[in-house]
Formats: structure tokens, C-alpha cells, sequence
């Protein structure tokens, strides 16, 4: 049913536009003029459209830039995040002038020398000194750019990791498992080979490292202690993505990636500011197969306290596998 | 030479044609036929997203199996979003955009009787007509088409376990690709031996309309960066069906441990990325030239620093070839890496700005007509800016880190990319009609047409931005599974909205387009007073262009409006007068 009115809809509104078409055509011959001929009317239409768009446009961006404004990721709950948030917001503020600047600018000039049949261009094929201009003060803008982009992507890429936490990220198609390194903050060797039932993650029972490592399925954290994440993956490209805390890394099978973070702000002082339904939340961010969209696992960033009384309750793969 | 007395037949004339202009029209309704399967795929996904798991009774007539009760499967979804991306890029703004203006205007811009090797010509079409074929039948295999994204990265791609869509489906999109490479790499060819040797008497390099600049410089691109693509599908061929590992490595899939190591998927994506940048300028450098053209006709003004825009066509190429890291910032390669990915890609916003404010510069104190084209183009450099600006976001590695595949790069790539090239490509298509098929397109459908599309566009893709600085993942079949996502169902909403709306505009031109090539006004020879060479051939169709000599060139193809001139243009074949400077 629906098929036939959608048909229907489709031939109706080709017909109309055939008889639309049929009478501007008669009626240009009326007006003895070429239908499709652009007139000064035309031009003045157009351009005038062109002056209205600006509005159209720009209050469209900044109706959305009100409106959806809330739903911008919060500042970010890590040390190297809100460096990144600072170059963000420093890069966002540029390039929203150079639009503000840019776009009405075209489209006033669109409307501005909007054509008439008796008006001449003006004949002006190139600037030496304009053209300079417009490349240098773009090149020494992009310096900064440049320059700012680097300090900061090389701060946040050489974090002094020598006394985080280890604990190892694990992805497969479609859920996350995280191992603590346990008290000696050393992960044991690990091969795929050795995954079977309740050894998950194919940890080496030989190891003496393994022994103490625990494997669980929620992140938690200690606040401000910097965390060394280290990701591998078991069938896919997979994409470990921590939006709260600028973190993210691809889990690839067949090599070990990582990331280091210091988290500072705990779950619960982001309830305060995001509502008592908050969570920190660890995605995946790579198109890994059909539950890509629910591959998720929680994190939980607490004090000190709070961490070592729940690291405690958890099972060391000793006390888990071996027994 | 000048003679040319084939016997047309049918056959020889519509279909195994060695005329450049018919094959650009055979790959530009390809091309459209292609464009309207790929946003018909779009307008069924962005169903699914704006209502998550609602029921349409459509899906379930259109998809079947894959849309039980008319709620669209994930596996689907993903097959949806992969083949829209492979046909929009690949199929329509990779072969409809270039194959059909480098193909129409080569030739008729410098001044050739046809390309190079008309046979080769033909061939690039048939490859790619063949290309088509697969990739539409990949469209019906039991297990579904490719739906590992169109970037096809491994191992999601070679294991049929790990997505249904990696079975049949990816084998017929890999041997799609390769012959669509075989026949894209031969007109590539083709393209640079005709410019560099075919130009007619006067026919300068320094007197080249932007037009052919940009698909020249296109056409090299092509040639240099598709064989990458063509040797990483046929490793990813070898790694699925021979037992190779080239990108695989220590895999267990479904409990099976395989016997695949010591590859690297990272490989892959650098193989995939050193195509995959210049790719994007593949695209997007003919939108650029026709939109020069179109832009220094119908202001009735010549291009602004011709030299600048060719430069920076140059500059943009080049460095296009060292930025490919750019995609890859996270994979864990090495963060100095990362820094000089980041340098060179930043870079490209030089030559990039030069473009912007030439072609604002030849706005200024123009003469303005606005034919459909002319409002494309100006279009295309609105979206140039929009979408160019946030790439200093996305090419910055530490903002990356946090945008990096989420439906900001989404927003972003549309715009820059996708609807800059698709308005040079309506742009070319209304300009150059009048040429391509002797009849004028409908002025008023014309611009009901671009208002209609300019407005639905940017509905869909300016509010992705908010959707990625919410932290959104793209390729994600809802947003439901997460708490922290849930009001964005009300951007999802607009967007599908304008999506939904957007399309439906596009019958406008498609009926413009197939009534004035039957029932269309007769065009005049050269209707939008234009000085380059193909306004010079008569309106019949004729192989060969030109029915006597081939026109000799005297100056350069923008001198319009010029002081002592009657007209406001004058013809690239006319003489300079005595004691007259070029430009």
C-alpha cells in the first residue's frame, strides 16, 4: 500500500513539474524571450537570495551553537586533556572567526556585484602585493598553529611513565576486559596461543608475573595517580576511545599499543556537575563487526581509598585459573 | 587529419564509442545512476539512525532478510554505510566527476580532435562499465556486500567470520576495485599524453584554462597513487583466499586460533592512506578547476593570479603525497611520525587559503551572472572554507586524538570533500550541458534546484560537528547502548530530516536534466559568452570537433571584460591587436 502512494507521489510530482516546465516555456514565447537566457531580474534575485542566506546560514550555525551546546563533551577529567582542551579551544576560536569572516564575505560579494546588462567588470587579473599578503599572514598564523599543535601533541605522547600504574586493555568482537598488573606492577607474558576457557586473555601460567595479575571487566582508577594503558587486541582493529579523558589508542592484533594518563577528577565530582547518572565510559571507536555500536565498559575514577578496598575483593588469575 | 568520414553505426556511435564525448556521457550517467543508488542507501541509514530500531515497512520491501519487520539489521546498516561511501567515492566523484569532464574537456579545451588513444578510452570506460557490474552484484550475495567501512581495513575485512559482509561480498568489492583501478589508470593516461601533447597552435601551457590544469594535475595524481591501492587489494586478496599473511597476525576468531603471523594490519593502512589522501584531491582538484572556469565566466571577469591558483594546484598535490599519516594517528605509530604528518598536513592550508581568496577576489567588482552554475560554484567555495577550517582541527594529531572517527571527521569530509565536489560537479554539469547535448537545462529548475540543495546539505552536515564534539562514534547503528548519547536522537533527527528532504530535491535535476536533453530549448553556440576553445566547435555532434581546421590560439582563455574590448569577452582565438599586452 504505502509502495503504490509513494509511486503515485512520484509520478504526480513529475507530472506537475512537466506542466510547470510547458508553462514557463509558452509563456517566454508569449514574451518572446529565451526562457533560459539569465535576466537582470534574475541576477537581482539571485543576489538578493545570496544577502538573505548570510542570515539564514550564520543564524543557523549559531541557533546550533546554542542549542546544542550542552552536549559538548565536558572539560576534560585528565592532566594532558585539558592541554588538549586548551589547543582545541584556542584552534575552535580561529578558524570560527576566519568563518565568520570568510563566509558573509563571499556571499556579500555575491549579491554586492550582482550583474546588470549595461555594467562592465572590472579587468583585474592579479595583485603581486595582495596575493603576498594573503599568503604570509595565512603561513604565519599556521606557524602558531603548527607550533602550538607540536608542544602540546609531544607533551601528551611523552608522559614520564615510570612510576604509573600498568594495567592492560583487551579488546575482541564485542566486549573489553582490563588487566591489573597486580603488586608488581609487571603484566605477565601473554600469547594468543594460550587462550582457553577461563584464561581469557592467554595469559602464561608458567610466568611467575602473571600470578598476581588481575583480570576484571569495570575500570577503576585511582584520581591523580598516571595510569600506563596497554592495548591488544584478539581477532579485529579495535578502538579503545575514553572521550571523557581525551584517551584514545587502537587495539590492533598482533602488536601492543599504549597510552599514559593521569585521571583528576572523580566519578562522583562529575556528578555533581553531570547529573547523578553520570559515568565514565571506555567505547570502541573502530568499525569492529555488527555490535560495533555496544562494545563499552566502565570506568570509575575514585580516591585512593576507595580503589584499594576494591582492587582487594578481586581474584588474582592465581586464585582464578590455577587455584 | 582534418577529415574524418567514419561510418557511424549505432553501436560504434551509443555504445562501443571511441568519442571522447560520448564516453564522458556514458561515465556521467553511470556515474548519476551510481549517485542515486548511493543516496537512496543513505536516506535507509539515516532512517535507522533519527528512530533507532522503528519498524519501516519500506526496508523490509527493499532489503528483505535484512530488515526483518522492517527494523533495519546492524549487519546491514554497516553494508549500507560501506557501499555508500565506496560508490560516492570511488564510483561518483572519482569516475563520474573526472571521467566525465576530463573526458569531455580535454580534448575540446586544447584544442584535439579526440583523446590520444580513443581506444584506450574506450576500454577505461568498459573496465569501469565491468567494475560496475561486480559491485552491483555484490549488492545481492547471500551473505550481503563489503561492510567492513570503505576503507576495507583488515582483519575485519578478510575474515568472513568476523562480518557476514566479508565474504562473497568483499571478494566481488576487491575485484571491483582492481578493475575499476585498470580502467581508471587508463584514462589517467590518456589525460596526460593528450594535454601534454595534443594542444592545438598557441595553445601555451601558460595559456591552459584552470580547468585542464586541475585535471591534469588529477590525472597524475591518479596514476601515481591507484597502483598502491590496486597492490594492497591484491595482498588483501592473497591474505583471503591463499593463506598469506601480509596484514594478519595472531588472530583468534570465534575460538579458532589461525594460523596467520607476523603481519600487520598497520600495513594495510598505510598502503590504503598513500592512495586514500590523494584520492581526496583526486576529487576534489576538478571541482576546483570547473568551478575557476565557472567562476571567471559568468563574473564576467578573469580568474584572480592564474599563476597563484595553478601554484597552488601544485602545491595541494604535492604535498597531498606526504600527509597520508594524518588518518592514522592513533594506531600507535610512532609519535615523531605523528608530528611530521601533522606539520605537512597543516601545510595545505596555505595553498588551500590562496584558492579561497582568489576566487573572492574574482567575486570582487564582477559583472555577476547567476546561471545554475555560477550559484554552484559560489557554493563550493562556501563549502571549501566550512569544511576546510575544521581539517586545522583534524589534521592537529593532539585534537585528533579525541575527534578521530567520530561524526565530526564525518561532518568534516562531507563537506570538504563530499559537497565540494558534488557542487563543482553540478556546476560543470549545467555549464557545460548546453555543449554536451546541444539543448539548454531549465534555468528556473535550475535554481530551485541549488536552493533547495545548498540549504539541505548544510542541514545534514553542519549539526554532525556537534555530534562529534559529543564524543559520538561514527558507523554506530544507534546511539541507544549509551546513557551519555541519548539526546543526541534530536540532531540525528535534523539531520534526517534535511537528508530525507535534500534527496528528494535532487528530482528536480535529474528530471531537468533528462527533459532538456529531449525536450530542451535549443542552445546557441556559445550561450554564456565563454572564450575557451569548445564554444568554438559547432553544436552537432561531430567526431573530431571541428569540421575544418582546428582553431589556433592567440591569448589566454580569460580575457573578460577587458579595457578597448566591444565585448566583454574575447575568444582564446582571437588575435591580440597590435601593441596590445596579454594580461
Amino acid at each position: 500500500m504505502l509502495s503504490v502512494l509513494i509511486g503515485l507521489v512520484v509520478v504526480l510530482l513529475i507530472v506537475t513539474l512537466v506542466q510547470v516546465l510547458r508553462v514557463s516555456e509558452l509563456l517566454s514565447e508569449i514574451v518572446n524571450q529565451d526562457a533560459n537566457e539569465v535576466t537582470d531580474r534574475d541576477n537581482n534575485t539571485q543576489g538578493h537570495l545570496f544577502l538573505l542566506i548570510i542570515f539564514v546560514f550564520l543564524g543557523f550555525v549559531i541557533w546550533q551553537m546554542i542549542k546544542w551546546n550542552h552536549f559538548i563533551l565536558p572539560p576534560a577529567s585528565s592532566e594532558h586533556g585539558m592541554s588538549i582542551d586548551n589547543l582545541m579551544a584556542f584552534t575552535m576560536n580561529l578558524i570560527l572567526v576566519t568563518f565568520f569572516i570568510l563566509t558573509p564575505l563571499l556571499f556579500f560579494f555575491a549579491y554586492k556585484y550582482r550583474g546588470k546588462k549595461q555594467n562592465r567588470a572590472y579587468y583585474f587579473t592579479h595583485n603581486n602585493k595582495l596575493e603576498i599578503i594573503w599568503t604570509v599572514v595565512p603561513s604565519i598564523v599556521l606557524t602558531a598553529v603548527i607550533i602550538y599543535g607540536l608542544r602540546t601533541w609531544s607533551n601528551v605522547m611523552s608522559p614520564d611513565v615510570s612510576d604509573s600504574m600498568l594495567v592492560e586493555v583487551y579488546a575482541k568482537q564485542f566486549d573489553w576486559t582490563a588487566r591489573y598488573s597486580g603488586s608488581d606492577n609487571t603484566l605477565g607474558n601473554a600469547n594468543y596461543k594460550l587462550v582457553k576457557g577461563s584464561n581469557a586473555l592467554g595469559l602464561d601460567t608458567q610466568d611467575k608475573n602473571s600470578q598476581d595479575d588481575i583480570i576484571v571487566k569495570e575500570l577503576h582508577f585511582p584520581v591523580n595517580r598516571s595510569v600506563l594503558l596497554k592495548f591488544r587486541s584478539q581477532d579485529v582493529i579495535h578502538s579503545a576511545f575514553l572521550p571523557h579523558f581525551r584517551v584514545q589508542m587502537n587495539c590492533v592484533p598482533g602488536m601492543t599499543t599504549q597510552f599514559a594518563f593521569t585521571p583528576n577528577k572523580t566519578t562522583s565530582e562529575m556528578r555533581q556537575t553531570e547529573g547523578e547518572e553520570f559515568e565514565y565510559i571506555l567505547l570502541c571507536n573502530k568499525i569492529c563487526g555488527a555490535a560495533h555500536f555496544n562494545m563499552q565498559m566502565k570506568i570509575i575514577i575514585e580516591s585512593e581509598e576507595e580503589y584499594n578496598e576494591w582492587i582487594k575483593q578481586q581474584k588474582t588469575f592465581k586464585s582464578l585459573v590455577l587455584k | 587529419m582534418a577529415e574524418h568520414h567514419h561510418k557511424e553505426t549505432f553501436i560504434t556511435k551509443y555504445i562501443f564509442s571511441q568519442d571522447h564525448k560520448m564516453i564522458a556521457k556514458q561515465f556521467l550517467i553511470t556515474g548519476m545512476l551510481m549517485a542515486v543508488i548511493g543516496m537512496i542507501m543513505s536516506a535507509l541509514f539515516r532512517l535507522q539512525l533519527a528512530n533507532p530500531g522503528e519498524a519501516y515497512p519500506i526496508l523490509e520491501m527493499l532489503l528483505g532478510k535484512w530488515a526483518p519487520g522492517g527494523v533495519l539489521d546492524p549487519s546491514m546498516y554497516l553494508a549500507l554505510v560501506t557501499m555508500h561511501g565506496t560508490i560516492l567515492v570511488f564510483w561518483v566523484l572519482t569516475a563520474g566527476l573526472t571521467g566525465t569532464f576530463a573526458n569531455f574537456l580535454i580534448p575540446l579545451q586544447v584544442g584535439a580532435r579526440d583523446m590520444a588513444s580513443g581506444f584506450l578510452n574506450m576500454l577505461s570506460y568498459w573496465f569501469f562499465f565491468l567494475a560496475t557490474v561486480v559491485l552491483v552484484t555484490s549488492l545481492f550475495v547471500e551473505t550481503g556486500p563489503a561492510s567492513s567501512g570503505w576503507t576495507i581495513y583488515p582483519p575485519l575485512s578478510a575474515l568472513p567470520q568476523a562480518i557476514p559482509g566479508s565474504g562473497t561480498g568483499m571478494t566481488l568489492w576487491l575485484i571491483s576495485i582492481a578493475l575499476f583501478i585498470v580502467g581508471s589508470l587508463l584514462g589517467g593516461l590518456n589525460y596526460i599524453v593528450t594535454v601534454l601533447n595534443l594542444r592545438t597552435k598557441g595553445m601555451s601551457m601558460k595559456r591552459l584554462p584552470l580547468t585542464i590544469w586541475a585535471l591534469l594535475i588529477t590525472a597524475i595524481l591518479g596514476v601515481l597513487s591507484f597502483p598502491v591501492l590496486l597492490s594492497a587489494a591484491l595482498l588483501l586478496i592473497f591474505d583471503r583466499s591463499f593463506g598469506t599473511s601480509f596484514y594478519l597476525s595472531d588472530i583468534i576468531i570465534n575460538g579458532e586460533v589461525l594460523h596467520h603471523t607476523g603481519g600487520s594490519p598497520i600495513l594495510f593502512e598505510h598502503l590504503f592512506w598513500f592512495l586514500g589522501h590523494p584520492e581526496v584531491y583526486i576529487i576534489l582538484l576538478p571541482a576546483l578547476g570547473i568551478v575557476s572556469e565557472v567562476i571567471a565566466v559568468n563574473s564576467r571577469k578573469p580568474i584572480f593570479g592564474y599563476k597563484a591558483m595553478v601554484g597552488a594546484l601544485i602545491a595541494i598535490a604535492f604535498l597531498s603525497f606526504i600527509v597520508w599519516g594524518h588518518h592514522m594517528f592513533i594506531t600507535g605509530m610512532n609519535p615523531f611520525l605523528g608530528s611530521v604528518f601533522t606539520f605537512t598536513t597543516l601545510l595545505i592550508a596555505i595553498p588551500s587559503a590562496i584558492k579561497v581568496f582568489n576566487y573572492i577576489a574574482t567575486l570582487w567588482r564582477g559583472n555577476i551572472r547567476f546561471t545554475p552554475a555560477m550559484l554552484f560554484a559560489i557554493a563550493m567555495v562556501s563549502t571549501f572554507i566550512t569544511g576546510g577550517l575544521t581539517g586545522l582541527i583534524l589534521g592537529d594529531s593532539a585534537l585528533n586524538i579525541n575527534i578521530h572517527d567520530t561524526y565530526f571527521v564525518v561532518g568534516h569530509f562531507h563537506i570538504v570533500m563530499g559537497l565540494s565536489a558534488i557542487y563543482g560537479m553540478f556546476a560543470g554539469v549545467y555549464h557545460w550541458f548546453p555543449k554536451m547535448y546541444g539543448k539548454m537545462m531549465n534555468k528556473q529548475f535550475g535554481y530551485l534546484h541549488f536552493w533547495g540543495t545548498f540549504i539541505c546539505a548544510y542541514g545534514v552536515f553542519f549539526p554532525m560537528h556537534f555530534l562529534g564534539l559529543a564524543g559520538l562514534p561514527r558507523r554506530y547503528y544507534t546511539n541507544s547502548s549509551f546513557p551519555m548519547f541519548d539526546g543526541l536522537t534530536d540532531i540525528n533527527e535534523v539531520i534526517t530530516f534535511f537528508a530525507l528532504a535534500g534527496a528528494v530535491v535532487q528530482v528536480i535535476f535529474l528530471f531537468n536534466f533528462f527533459y532538456s536533453i529531449f525536450k530542451g530549448t535549443k542552445a546557441t553556440q556559445n550561450p554564456w559568452k565563454s572564450n575557451t576553445l569548445e564554444w568554438t566547435a559547432p553544436i552537432e555532434r561531430m567526431h573530431g570537433n571541428w569540421p575544418g581546421e582546428i582553431p589556433t590560439v592567440k591569448r589566454w582563455a580569460y580575457d573578460y571584460s577587458k579595457p578597448g574590448a566591444e565585448d566583454d569577452f574575447i575568444p582564446q582565438t582571437v588575435p591580440l591587436k597590435e601593441g596590445e599586452i596579454e594580461h
